[in-house]
């Protein structure tokens, strides 16, 4: 009886590690190995042609002292983030706020708010180009001319890139934060809000004593996952910036982080540099994520 | 009294004459550039170079679209990225579900162990992932196939595995137990009794694999070089590049990259926000 049951449980586990072997076996392939190589590379010079060379920290030094473009792309990408993700959160919230109240189309709101979530990034960067377009046929710049403002050359114009950019990324961002506060603002119950009318609390003071601190929470992971977003941002840049001469953008003012790995690791085939600044992305990025969880903890339970 | 939320009785025409003009002006910003896209799409060239630009179509046109399917292999980019997302969804599905059976239910040595590195990998960025990954694709000669396209993005089950387990923990052992004395064997159980249970998380998983999948282009971008293989954010990336001049053009392929996603999107809306709200989950752990 006891041999029976151990034979079973063999029997049984051989089940459970076949169940996830498929899943497990590709995870490991193209997820796990990959973070272990690419970190072994960051150490190597490697063309994809020849055999990695071991090169020590060379490739970290050239990035942190010798590599302008490289702080070109990150001073890009922390204006993009610090522009897109604070302005795109306070709208984001003010939009759920509205949308919670009873208001009539309901739905129809929350759909159209929400469109560029399921719309593809390429294809938003798309459209924007044409909305974008320069002097004279571009849609935004006859709104400008028609309000009595100069047409700008929004694409292609050093100052104008990254605002561009950062002006369709937060309307492309809108309607995913928008969601994930709604289902926050849903679990406030109605009986706080009363309670406060019946204290003689206004519109205001209700958002800033009720609303705001409850939906505490969800505001920093929106936040936290924004920064993270952001600062990967790839697509937009890819489309808004790349021309016949590679990706960036007039002068570079375009290039951002990610873009700058793109290029250096598809473009110009410099592997073992584009792993150093894959992993300078990570850390960066598990900075950002630890920053914030902190922020998170430290803060009171309601 | 609006109702629930913040709006009170004494100023309620006011609050709501503000919200109602918050909403309508964000909405316009919202369309404004679908509908854009589409009617550039139906223009003629003359009209979309024409001072100043209108919303009015004098003369439409289906040209664009025409030349659109004569000028790149179209039809095949509409099959290539319904073949890709199609197989990683339905892979993803059932991969995800039956090893999310086995994290939940099954008793197994290094079965923690191995669930807390598939979460883990959740914190990686693809960044760190896309070089080897090519590397690696290159090596076993999938550059440009489907091979190449769909099996690394099948890797990326981390999720589905973490979603699938929450749920699949919260079904009764009771119930897997009759089903155990009843004669079925582990294969039988997932089939009969957890499938069924899981349908609504499998339809939010499966409509969320697909939409992402159908959108992504990064790893499109590096593994195809080759013209007929490419999904259509990537077509529609290169055909930018080709006849960024041609917008009536480009905005046609926008609209066939496009409208069948927001179509999905009005027909499967309540799953597709659960999902949004799911991936909230990711960081409760």
């Amino acid at each position: 009886m006891e041999n029976e049951t151990f034979l079973q449980k063999i029997n049984k586990q051989k089940i459970s590690y076949l169940f996830i072997a498929l899943p497990f076996t590709l995870f490991f392939v193209f997820q796990l190995v990959p973070v272990f190589v690419s970190f072994f590379w960051s150490f190597t010079k490697y063309d994809v042609i020849h055999s990695p060379q071991f090169v020590g920290f060379a490739n970290y030094k050239t990035i942190f002292f010798n590599d302008p473009l490289f702080w070109k792309a990150i001073r890009n990408t922390f204006v993009y983030v610090i522009g897109v993700v604070p302005p795109g959160i306070i709208m984001a919230l003010l939009l759920a706020v509205a949308i919670d109240q009873k208001i009539k189309l309901k739905n129809f709101f929350k759909s159209i708010f929400f469109l560029p979530t399921v719309t593809a990034m390429i294809a938003i960067s798309v459209i924007w180009k044409w909305l974008y377009a320069g002097e004279k046929y571009g849609l935004l710049n006859f709104f400008l001319i028609k309000v009595g403002l100069h047409p700008i050359d929004w694409l292609a114009s050093p100052a104008w890139i990254l605002p561009s950019i950062m002006i369709m990324s937060i309307w492309a961002g809108l309607g995913y934060n928008m969601i994930l506060f709604l289902a926050g603002l849903q679990t406030i119950p109605d009986s706080m809000y009363e309670a406060a009318e019946i204290d003689g609390a206004g519109f205001w003071r209700k958002f800033v004593h009720i609303t705001l601190p409850l939906l505490r929470p969800i505001i920093v992971f929106v936040t936290m996952m924004s920064f993270v977003f952001s600062f990967q941002v790839f697509e937009q840049v890819y489309v808004m910036t790349g021309g016949s001469g590679g990706i960036g953008g007039v002068l570079n003012s375009g290039l951002t982080i990610v873009a700058y790995l793109y290029d250096k690791g598809f473009q110009k085939f410099q592997m073992g540099y584009a792993s150093a600044l894959a992993y300078i992305i990570f850390l960066m990025t598990f900075m950002l994520t630890v920053i914030n969880k902190r922020l998170m903890k430290s803060e009171v339970g309601y | 009294m609006i109702g629930r939320g913040i709006g009170i009785r004494k100023d309620i025409f006011a609050i709501r004459t503000v919200i109602y003009g918050f909403l309508i002006v964000g909405a316009i910003t919202m369309a404004l550039p679908y509908i854009w896209m589409l009617v550039t799409s139906i223009k003629p060239i003359e009209e979309i170079q024409a001072f100043p630009p209108t919303f009015r179509v004098k003369n439409p046109t289906l040209e664009p679209y025409r030349d659109l399917f004569r000028m790149v292999p179209m039809g095949r980019y509409i099959f290539n990225s319904l073949f890709v997302a199609g197989s990683i969804t339905i892979f993803n599905v059932f991969a995800t579900s039956l090893a999310g059976y086995a994290f939940a239910k099954h008793k197994f040595w290094g079965r923690d162990k191995i669930f807390f590195l598939f979460i883990g990998s959740l914190m990686i960025p693809w960044q760190i992932n896309i070089i080897p990954g090519f590397v690696i694709v290159k090596n076993l000669g999938w550059l440009n196939t489907y091979k190449g396209l769909i099996i690394p993005s099948m890797a990326w089950c981390a999720f589905g595995i973490f979603l699938n387990r929450q749920f699949i923990y919260s079904i009764p052992d009771d119930l897997i137990d009759a089903a155990r004395i009843d004669g079925c064997t582990e294969f039988m159980i997932y089939r009969l009794v957890i499938l069924p249970l899981i349908k609504p998380v499998l339809a939010t998983l499966a409509i969320f694999t697909f939409l992402q999948q159908w959108n992504n282009f990064v790893w499109p971008l590096v593994i195809i070089h080759t013209s007929h293989m490419r999904t259509l954010p990537l077509a529609l990336a290169v055909l930018t590049g080709q006849f960024g001049a041609n917008f009536g053009l480009v905005m046609a392929g926008a609209v066939v990259a496009t409208v069948p996603m927001l179509v999905v999107y009005l027909l499967f809306q309540k799953y597709i926000i659960k999902g949004i709200e799911m991936t909230g989950l990711r960081d409760r752990l």
